[in-house]
């Protein structure tokens, strides 16, 4: 395996929340203690329900959020070390799509000046550059030529995540997270989403940290998925191992929950209860109050976060 | 209308004005929603579902909407139907929920006060009454701790939950019809299966009648017995679930088969269909799927095709897949 472009290592995150004439309302912890690696040209999968914490990490990877804990390192070098031009330096190389295109698209700027924006920031393209790389990047996330001119409600949902996809390609960047970039979308345009990412990997060599609550949509697009609950990873594999045999019961019942296109075939079993509260999560292991198989000493003791074959890591207290 | 049907929706267009004129969303849509029947109506965004689903309660906006067609309820035509005989039957025997239950419900009043005004105005019910019933409609729909619950507001909800209450005030007057547009198109797939569960066990106990609007396969699969799919305002395939993943007769239906990432076989692209939905419905004369159609002859510019009833039940909108297959007519 190559060296790691992205390492991330004992990460935790904690919001302090306001209550009213500014007491503390409690500590909301997001994220707790958690460390992956992702190698050039390698897509991570993080799967995990809202609230699980996955946002959150896309966040604190790409620097929008400082860890209360822990450490990221891009290219070997810490991100929040440096002086703020060796960040600006780092921050170009790593990029982010989100969910809503919508909402990550200024409604009054014409999609051009949108996609040249990172491009504006950086300041290093002449406008005969700016001109052509903008067209090159309309044409490499497949949007219709001619459409420089328009503004972003004429274009539908699939072609706004295009749009977004572009912005974050303009400065060529090693690394991107996305963040259910197709959890919005038709499952006809789903896939023609999933299908250009799966392109520029190959084309630009990129990195993703691709983050969905579907593991269906996940298994197409990551060489490794890490599953997340209530801020933490419980399962961490490669692709074949964890779809072919999950350890942990909550990854097993993620599978159940999928609606499987087969009609008259067993039907998807949803997990009872809710994602427990980060503000107060329960004791042991978090997903005590809804894992079948939970006993005594799941209600007390926090299962270890353990290396149960050569890539395969899992916390629960069951497996062997 | 025969007697086992509930619904009939028959020739619906629906037209809408736009800056440019009028712009039509639906056109000639005609199905039936049998008693006890969970329909699911399926397309992409922009094919015109939800105005269908919309059209049948009649809550289109009226200056800037042009309805015609008929849709029969009980011999009651709703898309002529006075507004007070119209007030009884949304939300008392036909009843919806939507995508998103944060904006469908009050954010200033509490999950009681909600259901007991659903409750008053189609009952002759008392407070403490509808507020007893409304403990009881949020335990069907299996919230932990009702009597508490009830008293809470909705942004105290998860997601989740926000969506049982949605399904308790829609279920509180015992519908007939459920029309339930996107339910789970919001929530993690592990809500989501409680959700279809939830709402499978209240269809027999209620022995009501569904119409589940979604894009998802996955859980029309899992959840109906017969499909209607729509593709840019027309109906382009009709079919018994079992049918329609089996042997599909459009293309349009099975690229959208296609198109579900599998959860248990590696696929390092996905089958996607390519480009989408035209924007304006009237430019060319020949098939609407036509510029995304892979099975495409020369036939299909020409003209409109029209659907074609199978012997067996069902319809499709390809004269081409229907040959091929040997459907009968």
């Amino acid at each position: 395996m190559n060296s790691p472009i992205l390492s991330v290592k004992g990460l935790s995150m904690s919001f302090e929340l306001k209550g009213s004439w500014g007491r503390s309302a409690g500590t909301l912890r997001a994220v707790d203690n958690v460390s992956f690696d992702i190698s050039s040209g390698e897509t991570l999968g993080l799967v995990g329900e809202s609230g699980s914490g996955k946002s959150t990490i896309g966040r604190l990877v790409v620097g929008l959020l400082k860890p209360t804990q822990g450490e990221i390192q891009m290219f070997g070098t810490d991100i929040r070390q440096n002086n703020a031009d060796a960040f600006k330096a780092i921050r170009r190389k790593v990029q982010i799509v989100f969910q809503d295109p919508q909402g990550s698209l200024n409604p009054r700027m014409r999609i051009e000046n949108a996609i040249a924006e990172p491009l504006d920031i950086s300041g290093q393209y002449s406008p005969i550059e700016r001109a052509d790389r903008v067209k090159e990047l309309i044409e490499l996330v497949g949007l219709p030529r001619d459409c420089g001119k328009r503004f972003s409600h004429e274009f539908s949902g699939g072609q706004r995540q295009r749009i977004g996809i572009a912005r974050a390609i303009a400065l060529n960047p090693a690394f991107i997270v996305c963040d259910e970039p197709v959890s919005a979308l038709d499952v006809s345009m789903q896939a023609q989403v999933v299908n250009l990412l799966l392109d520029l990997q190959e084309k630009l060599n990129l990195s993703y940290l691709f983050i969905a609550h579907d593991l269906a949509v996940v298994r197409h697009v990551s060489s490794r998925v890490a599953v997340m609950y209530a801020g933490r990873i419980v399962e961490l594999a490669p692709r074949l191992d964890l779809y072919s045999k999950p350890l942990h019961p909550y990854t097993q019942a993620l599978m159940d929950a999928v609606p499987l296109p087969r009609p008259g075939m067993q039907k998807a079993v949803g997990v009872p209860g809710e994602v427990p509260s980060l503000l107060n999560p329960p004791s042991g292991c978090a997903f005590h109050t809804r894992c079948p198989r939970a006993s005594q000493i799941c209600t007390v003791d926090k299962p270890d976060y353990r290396q149960v074959s050569q890539e395969h890591f899992v916390a629960c207290h069951f497996i062997e | 209308m025969t007697s086992d049907e509930l619904l009939r929706v028959s020739g619906l267009t629906v037209k809408f004005l736009g800056e440019s004129g009028w712009l039509t969303a639906v056109e000639d849509v005609s199905f039936s929603i049998g008693k006890k029947e969970c329909i699911g109506l399926v397309g992409e965004s922009g094919s015109g579902k939800s105005v269908t689903a919309l059209s049948v309660l009649n809550l289109h906006e009226r200056r800037t909407t042009e309805i015609s067609g008929r849709i029969e309820y009980f011999g009651k035509n709703t898309l002529t139907l006075p507004a007070n005989d119209l007030r009884r039957l949304r939300g008392g025997e036909i009843a919806m929920i939507f995508q998103d239950p944060m904006s469908s419900l009050n954010p200033v009043l509490t999950v009681a006060d909600q259901i007991i005004e659903t409750l008053q105005l189609h009952e002759n019910i008392s407070h403490s009454k509808a507020r007893l019933r409304a403990i009881e409609l949020l335990e069907l729909v299996r919230i932990p701790d009702a009597a508490r619950r009830v008293d809470e507001y909705p942004h105290r909800l998860s997601g989740g939950m926000r969506q049982r209450v949605m399904i308790a005030m829609a279920i509180a007057c015992k519908p007939k019809l459920l029309i339930a547009d996107e339910p789970t198109t919001a929530l993690d797939v592990t809500i989501q299966a409680e959700i279809l569960n939830l709402l499978r066990d209240l269809q027999n106990e209620l022995e009501m009648s569904v119409l589940l609007i979604t894009h998802d396969l996955g859980v029309i699969a899992e959840f109906v017995q017969r499909v209607v799919v729509m593709y840019a305002g027309q109906v382009i395939e009709e079919a018994p679930v079992m049918r329609l993943f089996d042997q599909p007769l459009h293309p349009y239906s099975q690229g959208l088969i296609n198109a579900i990432p599998p959860l248990h076989i590696d696929m390092r692209r996905l089958l996607s269909i390519p480009g989408q939905l035209p924007d304006s419905y009237e430019i060319h004369s020949g098939c609407r799927f036509v510029a995304r159609c892979t099975e495409r002859v020369s036939t299909c510019l020409n003209s409109q095709p029209s659907l074609i009833a199978l012997q067996n039940g069902g319809s499709s909108r390809c004269p081409i897949r229907v040959e091929l297959s040997g459907v009968q007519r």
